[in-house]
């Protein structure tokens, strides 16, 4: 599953990172990496983007960037 | 000595360097508001220091500006110290950028910050375990109350020995990989080789393109393969390094998923039914109680207003001081005239504006210091891509609402090339502080009944030329997609006094200095150029024989079309123009001085103050279609030198500078264009 799938107020935990260059390398700076838990907090207004809690501080990141991130 | 302080975005660098050098750079609550290094000066140490205030950075990776400047400087120039900030709140993801620092071998501190706030979630931290875990002294100090900053001071005095570098790669897949990376650096002579072997495994782009290392190419390919998942690997052992140095050194009260008070602001302000009208209204309550008169639709004055009619008395009193003191001197008339009809009208026109800009920014101020701004980019970001911007440029483009230097400049935060240009590029239609004398002048002198509607739509029409260029701009110009959204939301609190209270003064300071320099200078020179002809004779004051009045009627045509030049003071309007090219605050002074068409020392004293003279002069002079048209074009144009300085130093890149330019005034004209002729067709 990728995380872009997930309904709000689930947690999961992180697989594996796709894509690649900056965004792949931003996402793992932001503390996504493989075995971290996700608690997905809520979708913007507008449907995008999504709102997340990754090690104890919140995250925006959008649909596109979520897609790349599989979880379980 | 040099002290750099590095830390993650919103960690509290500035305040922090604020509080070391006494200094009054930007602080904001939002990732990103420092984008160039600053330096200061921290004078209560034995040797004084030179504090240098890098960028704030997640990681040293080289993708953004603001990483490249931050690894850059900790690189090449080497600072004595390392003061690292790491919020308190947030260790996990800020030791992120400890574990990269650490790779050196300069010394670091760590500064522990916001442990008020640790304390107040109940959280516990083992300073002691932590400390020597990391191998670096670490200090628990709060910058926003000052606590603890002498003690981390003494122990930056005290760390100045070089450091082992971390070596995170013991024991894991890439050991081999390090090694043969790092003896191979070391043996080439190459500085900070920990620092160095690990970019590189992490497929380091801006490492690879380095001379050095290109170099050694042929030599690395043999020794070790570098793979995608190299940096993968690599973020896993950081963030694995982490957790095993923060178990046992941190006990947190919450859990996963837990409400604190913030959270709970945060679900109605960007719920899914409330969060945009909400926002709606927050822009809207801030135009009406800024420029409204007719606050709460009772008939009332808004604070702005009134805070503008008491500023009117002040220099009401100036007016008259200096008319009577150059009367008793026995001054000729042409002193008479500049001091009173060149100098006070000028500078007395921009000055009585300065309480609605003041107004204007202390809410930016708030919204920005409380972290709602992160949450209007949350917000806004689905509507902002499909004009080829993230929700991060909103960050830029409402410091646009401010002014357009720390807007420009503000761009740097964007993390696509083309998204940086098209930014920048749109900024000046934000309506800056500077042009809100222009739109409160003709709210008063035209508008007299819907100043406010018409306020609100000026700002409303440089937001939609934005979009409509933006769209343009996306498909001719600066085409292909949107650069990634990552953003942190830091969490909701109170705006700090301080804080707001020197942003303004800042803000005061700056407007006071321009008025008193700038715009002193240019309303004394247009003064000149208005009251003699070409052979330095004093004619009739703004008359059309004045120099001034020679250069504007030889340009009016090109205005000609756009309505606002017509009749025999048309070439007024084109003055006024063409000043508001060097600073927008100047477009206020110079029809202060064009537009008091005052002759004899008698009708100076027989009339009110110089800013009632000039509402009914310009009342009398612009229709209201005129009015919109000169409005449009002060609003599109080119925002004022210091902007034009600030987008040639942020491009770097001449061609799009001018094609920026050229842009600006085209749109501008085209705009101000369909305005009036439109609008004239429509019967207005």
């Amino acid at each position: 599953m990728r995380l872009k799938e997930v309904a709000p107020g689930d947690t999961v935990t992180v697989k594996k990172v796709h894509g690649e260059g900056p965004i792949r390398r931003r996402i793992f700076d932001m503390g996504i990496t493989p075995r971290t838990k996700i608690y997905v907090r809520k979708v913007a207004p507008l449907g995008d983007p999504i709102e997340i809690t990754v090690r104890n501080y919140e995250l925006s990141l959008r649909k596109d960037e979520a897609q790349e991130i599989e979880v379980e | 000595m040099k002290v750099a302080l590095v830390g993650n975005p919103n960690s509290g660098k500035t305040t922090l360097f604020n509080e070391l050098t006494g200094s009054t750079a930007k602080v904001g609550n939002w990732p990103g508001v420092t984008v160039d290094k600053k330096e200061g000066k921290y004078k209560k140490a034995k040797t004084p220091m030179d504090i240098i205030d890098l960028p704030g950075v997640y990681s040293l990776s080289p993708y953004t500006l603001e990483e490249v400047i931050a690894r850059d400087y900790i690189i090449n120039d080497k600072p004595d110290v390392i003061i690292n900030i790491i919020d308190g709140t947030n260790l996990e993801r800020n030791l992120y950028l400890t574990t990269q620092l650490l790779e050196t071998d300069i010394p670091v501190v760590g500064a522990l910050n916001m442990m008020d706030l640790v304390e107040k979630n109940q959280d516990k931290i083992n300073l002691s375990l932590l400390s020597s875990k990391l191998n670096i002294p670490l200090v628990e100090i709060s910058a926003l109350r000052a606590t603890n900053i002498k003690a981390l001071m003494e122990e930056v005095v005290k760390t100045t020995t070089k450091r082992e570098p971390l070596n995170l790669f013991k024991g894991t897949k890439l050991e081999k990989s390090f090694y043969a990376l790092y003896d191979l650096f070391v043996k080439n002579g190459l500085k900070q080789p920990t620092f160095k072997a690990s970019k590189l495994l992490e497929n380091d782009e801006k490492l690879l393109a380095s001379e050095e290392i290109k170099n050694l190419a042929n030599e690395i390919k043999r020794i070790v393969e570098i793979t995608e998942d190299s940096e993968a690997e690599i973020a896993d052992i950081r963030y694995q390094f982490i957790e095993d140095e923060l178990s046992g050194s941190l006990e947190k009260s919450r859990v996963l998923g837990d409400l604190t008070t913030s959270d709970k602001i945060d679900r109605v302000l960007t719920s899914k039914i409330l969060g945009l009208p909400i926002f709606a209204l927050i822009m809207f309550a801030i135009f009406h109680t800024t420029f409204s008169e007719n606050f709460l639709f009772l008939g009332i004055n808004s604070p702005g207003v009134y805070l503008q009619g008491l500023m009117e008395i002040p220099v009401e009193w100036i007016t008259g001081g200096l008319e009577g003191l150059l009367e008793g001197a026995g001054a000729s008339s042409w002193v008479f005239g500049l001091v009173i009809d060149g100098i006070v009208a000028g500078v007395g026109g921009v000055l009585s504006f300065i309480p609605q800009i003041l107004v204007i920014f202390l809410f930016l101020s708030i919204l920005e210091d409380s972290g709602y701004m992160a949450r209007v980019a949350f917000l806004m970001d689905r509507i902002l891509r499909k004009f080829g911007l993230s929700g991060k440029a909103f960050l830029p483009l409402l410091t646009g609402f401010g002014c357009s230097v720390p807007a420009i400049m503000g761009a740097r935060t964007l993390e696509g090339e083309r998204e940086r240009k098209l930014t920048m590029m749109l900024v000046p239609y934000m309506s800056c502080g500077a042009k809100a004398p222009i739109w409160a002048l003709f709210a008063s002198a035209v508008f007299t009944d819907h100043g406010d509607l018409m306020t609100f739509g000026i700002y409303m029409l440089g937001i939609l030329v934005a979009v409509i260029s933006a769209i343009i701009l996306k498909k001719f110009v600066f085409k292909g997609d949107a650069s990634p959204f990552v953003m942190e939301m830091p969490a909701y609190h109170f705006p700090r006094l301080k804080n707001l209270a020197l942003r303004l003064w800042d803000k005061l300071k700056g407007y006071i200095i321009r008025a008193g320099t700038v715009i002193l200078a240019s309303t004394i020179v247009l003064w000149f150029l208005s009251n003699f002809d070409f052979g330095l004779h004093m004619v009739e004051a703004n008359s059309s024989n004045s120099i001034l009045g020679v250069l504007a009627n030889g340009i009016k045509f090109i205005f000609i079309p756009l309505g606002f030049v017509s009749g025999p003071d048309g070439w007024k309007a084109v003055v006024a123009i063409l000043t508001g090219l060097i600073a927008k605050e100047a477009v206020v002074s110079t029809m202060g001085v064009l537009y008091t068409n005052m002759e004899s020392e008698e009708d100076f004293l027989g009339e009110d103050d110089a800013t009632t003279s000039l509402i009914a002069t310009v009342g009398a002079t612009f229709t209201p279609l005129a009015a919109l048209s000169f409005m449009a074009f002060n609003l599109l144009s080119i925002p004022c030198m210091a902007a034009v300085a600030a987008l040639k130093a942020e491009l770097n890149d001449r061609k799009t500078f001018w094609f920026a330019l050229v842009f600006w005034i085209v749109v501008a004209w085209i705009v101000s264009f369909l305005i009036y002729n439109v609008g004239g067709l429509l019967g207005f």
